[in-house]
Protein backbone atom coordinates (compact mmCIF):
# COMPACT_ATOMS: atom_id res chain seq x y z
CA UNK A 1 0.00 0.00 0.00
CA UNK A 2 1.51 3.46 -1.51
CA UNK A 3 0.92 6.71 0.84
CA UNK A 4 -2.07 8.22 -0.58
CA UNK A 5 -2.19 12.53 0.28
CA UNK A 6 -5.79 12.79 0.59
CA UNK A 7 -6.26 9.60 3.14
CA UNK A 8 -3.03 10.99 5.19
CA UNK A 9 -4.11 14.28 5.53
CA UNK A 10 -7.60 13.59 6.44
CA UNK A 11 -5.97 11.41 9.23
CA UNK A 12 -3.39 14.04 10.49
CA UNK A 13 -6.13 16.65 10.90
CA UNK A 14 -7.89 14.11 12.89
CA UNK A 15 -4.87 13.84 14.67
CA UNK A 16 -4.40 17.37 15.40
CA UNK A 17 -8.12 17.62 16.88
CA UNK A 18 -6.94 14.48 19.08
CA UNK A 19 -8.22 11.36 17.60
CA UNK A 20 -5.62 8.50 19.07
CA UNK A 21 -6.71 6.13 16.57
CA UNK A 22 -6.19 8.20 13.74
CA UNK A 23 -3.10 9.23 15.14
CA UNK A 24 -2.02 5.74 15.58
CA UNK A 25 -3.23 4.37 11.76
CA UNK A 26 -1.36 7.90 10.20
CA UNK A 27 2.19 7.13 12.22
CA UNK A 28 2.20 3.56 11.24
CA UNK A 29 1.74 3.83 7.81
CA UNK A 30 3.90 7.05 7.91
CA UNK A 31 6.33 5.23 9.74
CA UNK A 32 6.74 2.43 6.98
CA UNK A 33 7.11 5.20 4.15
CA UNK A 34 10.06 6.57 6.10
CA UNK A 35 11.65 3.01 6.16
CA UNK A 36 11.40 2.31 3.03
CA UNK A 37 12.73 6.58 2.13
CA UNK A 38 15.55 5.87 4.68
CA UNK A 39 16.58 2.50 3.90
CA UNK A 40 17.01 3.30 0.52
CA UNK A 41 18.92 6.17 1.01
CA UNK A 42 21.59 4.89 3.50
CA UNK A 43 21.82 1.77 0.96
CA UNK A 44 23.29 3.87 -2.00
CA UNK A 45 25.68 5.15 0.84
CA UNK A 46 26.64 1.67 2.42
CA UNK A 47 25.02 2.31 5.41
CA UNK A 48 22.85 -0.10 7.49
CA UNK A 49 19.17 -1.02 8.08
CA UNK A 50 19.64 -0.51 11.90
CA UNK A 51 20.60 2.70 10.82
CA UNK A 52 17.60 3.66 8.98
CA UNK A 53 15.56 1.99 12.08
CA UNK A 54 16.99 4.85 14.18
CA UNK A 55 16.36 7.30 11.68
CA UNK A 56 12.42 5.98 11.21
CA UNK A 57 12.03 6.30 15.02
CA UNK A 58 14.10 10.23 15.09
CA UNK A 59 11.14 11.24 12.30
CA UNK A 60 8.55 9.90 14.07
CA UNK A 61 9.61 11.63 17.26
CA UNK A 62 10.02 15.13 15.78
CA UNK A 63 7.02 14.91 13.53
CA UNK A 64 5.18 14.30 16.96
CA UNK A 65 6.89 17.28 18.63
CA UNK A 66 6.75 19.15 16.10
CA UNK A 67 2.86 18.50 14.82
CA UNK A 68 1.78 22.11 15.74
CA UNK A 69 3.93 22.69 12.25
CA UNK A 70 1.97 21.39 10.04
CA UNK A 71 -0.58 23.49 8.60
CA UNK A 72 -3.72 21.75 7.31
CA UNK A 73 -4.30 23.88 4.63
CA UNK A 74 -1.37 22.31 2.96
CA UNK A 75 -0.44 19.23 1.48
CA UNK A 76 0.77 16.85 3.86
CA UNK A 77 4.16 14.39 2.44
CA UNK A 78 6.20 17.83 1.17
CA UNK A 79 6.05 18.59 5.14
CA UNK A 80 6.73 14.85 5.83
CA UNK A 81 9.39 15.00 3.61
CA UNK A 82 11.04 17.85 4.53
CA UNK A 83 11.60 16.36 8.00
CA UNK A 84 12.81 12.99 7.23
CA UNK A 85 15.37 14.75 4.75
CA UNK A 86 16.16 17.48 7.72
CA UNK A 87 16.91 14.32 9.73
CA UNK A 88 18.86 12.60 7.27
CA UNK A 89 20.71 15.06 6.60
CA UNK A 90 21.39 16.08 10.60
CA UNK A 91 22.43 12.26 11.16
CA UNK A 92 24.85 12.10 8.23
CA UNK A 93 26.37 15.60 9.04
CA UNK A 94 26.86 14.08 12.74
CA UNK A 95 28.62 10.69 11.33
CA UNK A 96 30.69 12.36 9.51
CA UNK A 97 29.12 11.56 6.00
CA UNK A 98 29.47 14.08 2.97
CA UNK A 99 26.27 15.52 1.91
CA UNK A 100 27.31 15.31 -1.60
CA UNK A 101 26.36 11.42 -1.29
CA UNK A 102 23.23 12.30 -0.93
CA UNK A 103 21.45 12.97 -3.97
CA UNK A 104 18.65 15.95 -4.41
CA UNK A 105 14.88 14.10 -3.60
CA UNK A 106 11.55 15.39 -3.33
CA UNK A 107 8.22 14.67 -1.38
CA UNK A 108 6.85 12.19 -4.49
CA UNK A 109 10.19 9.79 -3.13
CA UNK A 110 8.78 9.34 0.27
CA UNK A 111 5.26 8.59 -1.16
CA UNK A 112 6.38 6.00 -3.77
CA UNK A 113 7.51 2.88 -1.33
CA UNK A 114 6.87 1.80 1.84
CA UNK A 115 8.40 -0.90 4.04
CA UNK A 116 6.96 -2.94 6.76
CA UNK A 117 9.42 -4.77 7.71
CA UNK A 118 10.33 -3.14 11.00
CA UNK A 119 13.50 -4.10 13.66
CA UNK A 120 14.72 -2.74 16.77
CA UNK A 121 16.24 0.54 16.74
CA UNK A 122 19.61 0.94 19.03
CA UNK A 123 17.49 2.74 21.46
CA UNK A 124 16.79 1.96 24.73
CA UNK A 125 13.24 3.35 25.68
CA UNK A 126 13.66 2.17 29.67
CA UNK A 127 17.10 3.79 29.69
CA UNK A 128 15.87 7.01 28.25
CA UNK A 129 13.23 7.10 30.42
CA UNK A 130 15.44 6.29 33.21
CA UNK A 131 17.63 9.52 32.90
CA UNK A 132 14.03 11.69 33.42
CA UNK A 133 13.37 13.26 36.37
CA UNK A 134 10.92 10.96 38.59
CA UNK A 135 7.81 13.05 37.84
CA UNK A 136 8.28 12.99 34.37
CA UNK A 137 8.82 8.85 33.80
CA UNK A 138 6.01 8.55 36.35
CA UNK A 139 3.70 10.03 34.16
CA UNK A 140 4.95 8.97 30.85
CA UNK A 141 4.46 5.03 32.00
CA UNK A 142 1.21 5.67 33.05
CA UNK A 143 -0.34 7.82 30.56
CA UNK A 144 1.72 7.02 27.66
CA UNK A 145 2.78 3.30 28.38
CA UNK A 146 -0.05 1.93 30.72
CA UNK A 147 -2.88 3.75 28.02
CA UNK A 148 -4.52 5.78 31.65
CA UNK A 149 -6.53 8.46 31.35
CA UNK A 150 -5.01 11.68 32.33
CA UNK A 151 -7.65 11.90 34.96
CA UNK A 152 -6.42 8.40 36.07
CA UNK A 153 -3.29 9.52 36.29
CA UNK A 154 -3.68 12.50 38.00
CA UNK A 155 -5.44 10.72 40.78
CA UNK A 156 -2.32 8.27 41.33
CA UNK A 157 0.19 10.64 41.20
CA UNK A 158 -1.81 13.01 43.11
CA UNK A 159 -0.89 15.64 40.76
CA UNK A 160 -3.40 17.83 38.86
CA UNK A 161 -4.64 16.65 35.08
CA UNK A 162 -2.88 20.00 33.71
CA UNK A 163 0.18 19.09 35.79
CA UNK A 164 0.17 15.71 34.20
CA UNK A 165 -0.05 16.84 30.63
CA UNK A 166 2.51 19.42 31.44
CA UNK A 167 4.96 16.87 33.16
CA UNK A 168 3.85 13.75 29.78
CA UNK A 169 4.87 16.90 27.16
CA UNK A 170 8.18 18.42 28.71
CA UNK A 171 8.90 14.56 29.47
CA UNK A 172 8.31 13.35 25.50
CA UNK A 173 10.50 16.73 24.45
CA UNK A 174 12.96 15.76 26.75
CA UNK A 175 13.27 11.85 25.84
CA UNK A 176 13.45 13.21 21.90
CA UNK A 177 16.45 16.04 22.58
CA UNK A 178 18.21 12.88 24.25
CA UNK A 179 17.89 11.11 21.34
CA UNK A 180 18.89 14.12 19.41
CA UNK A 181 21.66 14.46 20.95
CA UNK A 182 22.91 10.82 19.86
CA UNK A 183 21.77 9.06 23.35
CA UNK A 184 22.88 5.75 21.59
CA UNK A 185 23.10 3.30 24.07
CA UNK B 1 12.83 0.44 21.06
CA UNK B 2 10.89 -1.73 18.40
CA UNK B 3 9.09 1.29 16.08
CA UNK B 4 5.80 -0.14 16.81
CA UNK B 5 6.01 0.06 20.47
CA UNK B 6 7.24 3.85 20.03
CA UNK B 7 3.97 4.43 17.70
CA UNK B 8 1.66 3.42 20.46
CA UNK B 9 3.40 5.48 23.06
CA UNK B 10 3.52 8.66 21.10
CA UNK B 11 -0.21 7.76 20.43
CA UNK B 12 -1.93 6.73 23.72
CA UNK B 13 -3.92 9.44 24.96
CA UNK B 14 -2.77 12.70 22.36
CA UNK B 15 -3.51 16.08 23.24
CA UNK B 16 -5.21 18.02 20.44
CA UNK B 17 -2.75 21.19 19.38
CA UNK B 18 -3.51 24.64 18.03
CA UNK B 19 -1.61 24.90 14.14
CA UNK B 20 -2.34 28.61 14.53
CA UNK B 21 0.49 29.10 17.57
CA UNK B 22 3.32 29.69 14.63
CA UNK B 23 1.74 32.58 13.27
CA UNK B 24 0.87 34.29 17.16
CA UNK B 25 3.90 32.88 18.41
CA UNK B 26 6.40 34.62 15.63
CA UNK B 27 4.54 37.33 15.33
CA UNK B 28 4.87 37.43 19.30
CA UNK B 29 8.03 37.69 19.81
CA UNK B 30 9.04 40.05 16.65
CA UNK B 31 6.41 42.81 18.46
CA UNK B 32 8.00 41.83 21.64
CA UNK B 33 11.59 42.28 20.38
CA UNK B 34 10.19 45.41 18.84
CA UNK B 35 9.07 46.89 22.02
CA UNK B 36 12.59 46.29 24.23
CA UNK B 37 14.38 47.80 21.06
CA UNK B 38 12.45 50.77 21.85
CA UNK B 39 12.79 50.78 25.02
CA UNK B 40 16.07 50.53 25.56
CA UNK B 41 16.55 53.58 22.61
CA UNK B 42 13.88 55.55 24.46
CA UNK B 43 16.10 54.70 28.07
CA UNK B 44 19.40 54.37 27.24
CA UNK B 45 19.94 57.09 24.11
CA UNK B 46 16.68 58.96 24.83
CA UNK B 47 14.53 59.98 22.29
CA UNK B 48 15.63 62.65 19.77
CA UNK B 49 15.52 66.50 20.59
CA UNK B 50 12.18 67.72 19.89
CA UNK B 51 10.68 64.36 18.66
CA UNK B 52 7.13 66.50 19.51
CA UNK B 53 7.49 68.73 17.03
CA UNK B 54 6.85 68.07 13.30
CA UNK B 55 10.11 69.07 12.23
CA UNK B 56 11.65 65.93 14.02
CA UNK B 57 8.61 63.67 14.10
CA UNK B 58 8.17 63.60 10.59
CA UNK B 59 11.62 62.18 9.41
CA UNK B 60 11.71 59.77 12.42
CA UNK B 61 8.57 58.68 11.33
CA UNK B 62 9.21 58.10 7.91
CA UNK B 63 12.02 56.22 8.54
CA UNK B 64 10.33 53.75 10.71
CA UNK B 65 7.80 53.63 7.95
CA UNK B 66 10.67 52.39 5.34
CA UNK B 67 11.87 50.22 7.42
CA UNK B 68 8.92 48.29 8.15
CA UNK B 69 8.00 48.34 4.14
CA UNK B 70 11.37 45.90 5.09
CA UNK B 71 10.25 44.17 8.01
CA UNK B 72 6.48 42.81 7.12
CA UNK B 73 7.41 40.48 4.37
CA UNK B 74 10.71 39.37 6.14
CA UNK B 75 8.38 38.40 9.25
CA UNK B 76 5.88 36.82 6.80
CA UNK B 77 8.57 34.79 5.27
CA UNK B 78 10.43 34.27 8.46
CA UNK B 79 6.95 32.54 9.68
CA UNK B 80 6.57 30.16 6.68
CA UNK B 81 10.42 29.21 7.21
CA UNK B 82 9.45 28.06 10.63
CA UNK B 83 7.51 25.22 8.75
CA UNK B 84 9.30 22.14 7.52
CA UNK B 85 10.07 22.33 4.12
CA UNK B 86 8.96 26.25 3.87
CA UNK B 87 12.42 27.05 1.92
CA UNK B 88 10.42 25.57 -1.13
CA UNK B 89 7.44 28.29 -0.30
CA UNK B 90 9.46 31.53 0.00
CA UNK B 91 11.50 33.64 -2.66
CA UNK B 92 13.82 36.06 -1.42
CA UNK B 93 12.87 38.67 -4.25
CA UNK B 94 10.22 40.40 -2.19
CA UNK B 95 12.22 41.09 1.07
CA UNK B 96 15.76 42.50 -1.39
CA UNK B 97 12.98 44.49 -3.72
CA UNK B 98 12.36 47.43 -1.28
CA UNK B 99 15.98 46.93 0.12
CA UNK B 100 16.66 48.13 -3.40
CA UNK B 101 14.24 50.53 -3.76
CA UNK B 102 15.81 52.48 -0.73
CA UNK B 103 19.08 52.54 -2.09
CA UNK B 104 18.31 53.41 -5.32
CA UNK B 105 16.10 56.36 -3.77
CA UNK B 106 19.40 57.15 -1.55
CA UNK B 107 21.52 57.52 -5.28
CA UNK B 108 19.00 59.47 -7.04
CA UNK B 109 18.93 62.49 -4.17
CA UNK B 110 22.44 62.55 -4.04
CA UNK B 111 22.80 62.79 -7.75
CA UNK B 112 19.92 65.44 -7.88
CA UNK B 113 20.83 67.15 -4.62
CA UNK B 114 24.55 67.03 -4.00
CA UNK B 115 25.09 70.69 -2.81
CA UNK B 116 22.95 70.40 0.09
CA UNK B 117 25.34 68.90 2.90
CA UNK B 118 28.00 67.88 0.34
CA UNK B 119 29.56 64.56 1.57
CA UNK B 120 28.42 65.39 5.00
CA UNK B 121 24.80 63.74 4.22
CA UNK B 122 26.83 60.35 3.42
CA UNK B 123 28.97 60.34 6.56
CA UNK B 124 27.03 62.53 9.35
CA UNK B 125 28.30 62.48 12.30
CA UNK B 126 26.17 60.33 13.61
CA UNK B 127 27.43 56.86 11.77
CA UNK B 128 29.46 55.85 14.29
CA UNK B 129 26.45 55.35 16.61
CA UNK B 130 24.65 54.24 14.54
CA UNK B 131 26.69 51.75 13.24
CA UNK B 132 27.50 50.39 16.90
CA UNK B 133 23.76 51.15 18.46
CA UNK B 134 22.11 49.01 15.61
CA UNK B 135 23.62 45.69 15.57
CA UNK B 136 24.26 45.52 19.35
CA UNK B 137 20.32 46.36 20.09
CA UNK B 138 19.22 44.14 17.73
CA UNK B 139 20.69 41.59 20.38
CA UNK B 140 17.84 41.38 22.48
CA UNK B 141 15.39 40.62 19.55
CA UNK B 142 17.14 38.13 18.03
CA UNK B 143 17.45 36.41 21.20
CA UNK B 144 13.50 36.79 21.38
CA UNK B 145 12.94 35.44 17.99
CA UNK B 146 15.08 32.62 18.01
CA UNK B 147 14.13 31.42 20.83
CA UNK B 148 10.52 31.10 19.04
CA UNK B 149 11.74 29.41 16.20
CA UNK B 150 12.97 26.83 18.37
CA UNK B 151 9.88 26.16 18.69
CA UNK B 152 8.95 25.75 15.27
CA UNK B 153 10.66 23.28 12.90
CA UNK B 154 12.80 25.01 9.92
CA UNK B 155 14.12 22.88 7.61
CA UNK B 156 16.74 25.81 6.13
CA UNK B 157 18.33 26.84 9.30
CA UNK B 158 20.64 28.91 6.96
CA UNK B 159 18.37 30.80 5.60
CA UNK B 160 15.71 30.93 8.67
CA UNK B 161 18.77 32.67 10.56
CA UNK B 162 19.33 34.99 8.14
CA UNK B 163 15.61 36.44 8.22
CA UNK B 164 15.82 36.40 11.90
CA UNK B 165 18.53 38.17 11.90
CA UNK B 166 16.82 40.82 8.98
CA UNK B 167 13.78 40.79 11.10
CA UNK B 168 15.73 41.29 14.22
CA UNK B 169 18.03 44.73 12.60
CA UNK B 170 14.75 46.19 11.27
CA UNK B 171 13.16 45.70 15.07
CA UNK B 172 16.46 47.21 15.98
CA UNK B 173 16.64 50.10 13.55
CA UNK B 174 12.79 50.97 14.21
CA UNK B 175 13.83 51.48 17.59
CA UNK B 176 17.16 53.31 16.68
CA UNK B 177 15.46 56.12 14.80
CA UNK B 178 13.14 57.43 17.55
CA UNK B 179 16.84 58.46 18.59
CA UNK B 180 18.51 59.56 15.48
CA UNK B 181 18.61 62.93 14.43
CA UNK B 182 20.07 62.67 11.02
CA UNK B 183 17.57 62.72 8.21
CA UNK B 184 19.62 62.47 4.95
CA UNK B 185 18.32 59.99 2.71
CA UNK B 186 22.30 58.58 1.74
CA UNK B 187 23.18 58.51 5.48
CA UNK B 188 19.31 55.91 6.43
CA UNK B 189 20.13 53.90 3.09
CA UNK B 190 24.08 53.30 3.93
CA UNK B 191 24.20 53.28 7.83
CA UNK B 192 20.69 51.80 8.69
CA UNK B 193 20.70 49.31 5.27
CA UNK B 194 24.36 48.52 5.78
CA UNK B 195 23.68 47.64 9.42
CA UNK B 196 20.72 45.68 8.45
CA UNK B 197 22.10 43.52 6.04
CA UNK B 198 24.92 42.82 8.48
CA UNK B 199 22.17 41.95 11.32
CA UNK B 200 21.32 39.63 8.00
CA UNK B 201 24.63 37.94 7.61
CA UNK B 202 25.19 37.71 11.31
CA UNK B 203 22.11 35.50 11.61
CA UNK B 204 22.78 33.47 8.34
CA UNK B 205 25.90 32.32 10.28
CA UNK B 206 24.05 31.83 13.41
CA UNK B 207 21.23 30.31 12.47
CA UNK B 208 22.96 26.38 11.63
CA UNK B 209 24.19 26.80 15.28
CA UNK B 210 21.48 28.09 17.33
CA UNK B 211 18.32 26.81 15.56
CA UNK B 212 19.01 22.63 15.46
CA UNK B 213 16.50 20.29 16.49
Amino acid sequence: MVANEADLRALMRASLRGDAAAYRTLLSRLSANLRAYYKGRLARIGRSATEAEDLTQDALMAIHTRRHTYDPAAPLMPWVHAIARYKLIDHLRHTHASMKDLPIDDAEEIMAQDDHVGSESAYDLNRLLGQLPDKMRRTIQLVKLDGLSVAEAASQCGMSESDVKVSVHRGLKALVTSVARKGRL
Amino acid sequence: MKTDDLIAMLSTNVEPVDHRQIVRNISMAVAAGAAVAVGIVFFVLGPRAGLTTVAAFIPALLKVAVTAIILVPASIYLIRLTRPGGERRSSVTLVVLPFIAVMLLAVLSHTFAPSYHGHWTILGDEWLECVISIPLIAIVPFSVIVWAVRQMAPTDLARTGAFAGLVAGCVSAIGYAVHCADDSVPFFALWYGGTIALCTFAGWRLGPKLMRW
